[in-house]
């Protein structure tokens, strides 16, 4: 019989031949990841009470993102004692202010295909683009890793998610997942695997593949992947990880599917999700013209150096809109140093936009760029729920980040397509 | 959970309460005491102040999906809400809930029960029973394994009992 992707790496990890979905096994945890708000500022206690040490340093990975910059005491001792916990107990990843564990991870070669890993963090699944079985877990869960190198799991059946045809001109892995969102529903794979696959999969970037999986979380999937091929393995080679194997990491041609799921890329266009769900998704002419008082192009969803450059193809030779500010935070600081380098920030810059340090900020309603009662944002973020970014009756749009560039530029929602046509015709 | 049948009065949500909603991002770096008293105040602003010990939080399809915060159970606990029950759960609040000894229980009639309803609950047989309505509903038993780690108060103390008993054994 065979088996998905997924069914082979949770195989591999509880040192078994063969796992079918359903059965409860046990898995040797190969990376496990916190940040500062799930991490040491949570676990260290919970440690020091079992008297327990972590089964492996070089197994770990911290990384600062939340908390940062420290805008206030409370938030300053937070990332303190991150550092202390990690100095104490010879972390050497440890990437401090850097950018968002998600992205941070394969930049920094941590990832490789057919890997098994945790992080204490929801959107861990955005390993999955890189060919790994990543999930998030809670603070708690992520101290009994920590203290036996071992998760126990229920093994998750896959759907298999195709998406044949090409992306149009600027439409974006975002609006695969808003539409996902709407058509497959926030609960319906039911803690299952999303593979992606297909012709628009293939033919898109390790960043664009990361959207995918890391919008999985907002499927309610456990974790969602995509299996390695000549891309991987060339971004992996650009990230300093040669493994001779990588792309042999693939689901069997009769693997067994709880559900396949078909959708046309070249018939999609530009999504906006409506407040306050994902799911609240819709071709972006159907909120033309709502007034925004802030656009947001942040987190490990939507300010990868794909996203800064979709902006910057929008923003090059316009202006934000007076009575709209669009806030920028690259989603690290190697993505910052690269978007300098090719004349990107400069765009950005130039067209009126404010740049923010690296970290997850205001999409998770910590630190920089909050709202306020009734004010209305765009974001490129993953997470519109009420009252995530700020106060309770303030009201989030998601789109991706050319739609997000466009809308600054017109203050209300616009589609970015004719800008872009534009563009070309210039 | 403090004995095996309890009884208290239902608070009750829609589809997919959000882990936001829960434990709110403005108020994460807090105590656990200040968080909960801003939990789910974005769906019901009077809910913290009026939940008391023993009560139930009730939801539809997907409770606590989002963020793997599990301040988003904690706070829950905090309040003294007994268990969760709901028709569906988003995977990780469903673990992050019986790792903090917080019992989920899905429920396929949640449907049916109203706010102010007062329940009885019995996580072992796996029945909850509404004696506003004089309905009883059956929910998914938590496996005994599981219900053993809720009952000692989650993972960690679970895990302290655990190793306490291997020292005497040694």
């Amino acid at each position: 019989m065979g088996r998905t992707l997924a069914e082979k790496i949770i195989a591999r990890a509880a040192g078994r031949d063969f796992v079918q979905p359903g059965q409860i096994v046990t898995c040797r945890v190969d990376l496990a990841m916190v940040h500062d708000s799930s991490g040491p500022r949570r676990h260290k206690a919970m440690l020091e009470q079992l008297g327990a040490k972590p089964w492996d340093v070089s197994r770990i990975v911290v990384v600062t993102d939340h908390y940062v910059p420290a805008f206030d005491a409370e938030s300053a001792a937070i990332l303190d004692l991150t550092r202390r916990w990690v100095r104490d107990e010879g972390v050497a990843n440890f990437y401090d202010m850097e950018g968002i564990c998600h992205v941070i991870l394969p930049e920094r070669g941590h990832l490789r295909p057919g890997m098994f890993a945790v992080g204490g963090d929801s959107h861990s699944p955005t390993a999955g683009a890189w060919g790994c079985f990543m999930f998030g877990i809670g603070a708690t869960e992520m101290c009994g890793v920590l203290v036996t190198g071992e998760i126990w799991l229920k093994v998750p059946p896959t759907h298999l998610v195709r998406w044949n045809g090409r992306l149009g001109e600027g439409v974006a892995a975002k609006d695969i997942m808003l539409a996902l969102c709407r058509d497959v529903g926030l609960g319906t794979v039911k803690y299952g695997v999303v593979e992606y696959t297909g012709s628009a999969v293939a033919a898109s970037s390790m960043a664009e593949r990361m959207v995918l999986t890391n919008m999985s979380a907002e499927l309610g999937a456990q974790t969602g992947i995509i299996a390695p091929d000549r891309v991987t393995v060339e971004a992996l080679a650009a990230a300093g990880v040669s493994v001779p194997e990588a792309a042999s990491w693939q689901g069997d041609a009769d693997a067994i599917y709880a559900k396949v799921w078909e959708f046309d890329a070249s018939a999609l266009v530009p999504q906006v999700a409506a407040p306050h769900s994902p799911a609240n998704a819709a071709p972006v002419g159907d909120h033309r013209g709502v007034k925004i008082d802030q656009c947001y192009i942040g987190a490990c969803t939507g300010a990868k150096l794909d996203d800064l450059r979709m902006a910057a193809s929008i923003l090059r030779g316009r202006k934000v809109a007076r009575g709209t500010r669009l806030l920028v935070a690259p989603a690290s600081q190697r993505i910052t140093a690269a978007a300098a380098a090719d004349g990107t920030l400069a765009a950005l810059a130039e067209a009126g936009a404010i740049l923010m340090p690296s970290g997850c900020g205001a999409c998770a309603g910590y630190g920089a760029g909050v709202l306020a009662e009734r004010e209305v944002c765009l974001s490129s973020t993953a997470r519109n729920f009420k009252g995530r970014m700020g106060h309770s009756d303030s009201l989030v749009y998601l789109g991706s980040a050319y739609t997000v560039a466009a809308s600054a530029v017109t203050g209300r929602i616009t589609d970015p397509r004719p800008m872009l046509a534009e563009k070309v015709a210039a | 959970m403090n004995a095996d049948r309890r009884s208290g009065r239902a608070f009750v949500f829609g589809d997919n309460v959000d882990t936001d909603a829960l434990a709110p991002g403005l108020y994460m770096k807090g105590s656990i005491e200040t968080l909960a008293r801003h939990c789910l105040e974005a769906l019901d602003s009077g809910f913290a102040g009026a939940v008391r010990p023993g009560d139930f939080v009730v939801g539809g399809e997907n409770f606590g999906m989002g963020s793997s915060r599990e301040q988003a159970a904690m706070v829950l606990r905090q309040l003294g809400v007994e268990a969760v029950i709901a028709r569906s759960f988003a995977g990780l609040f469903f673990r992050n809930c019986l790792n903090l000894g917080l019992a989920p229980l899905e429920c396929a009639g949640a449907g049916s029960i109203q706010s102010g309803d007062v329940l009885t609950v019995d996580p072992v047989a796996g029945r909850i029973i509404n004696r506003s309505r004089a309905q009883t509903y059956s929910c998914v038993p938590i496996p005994d394994h599981l219900l053993e780690m809720v009952k000692d108060g989650g993972l960690l103390p679970h895990l302290a009992k655990k190793l306490e008993r291997q020292r005497d054994v040694s």
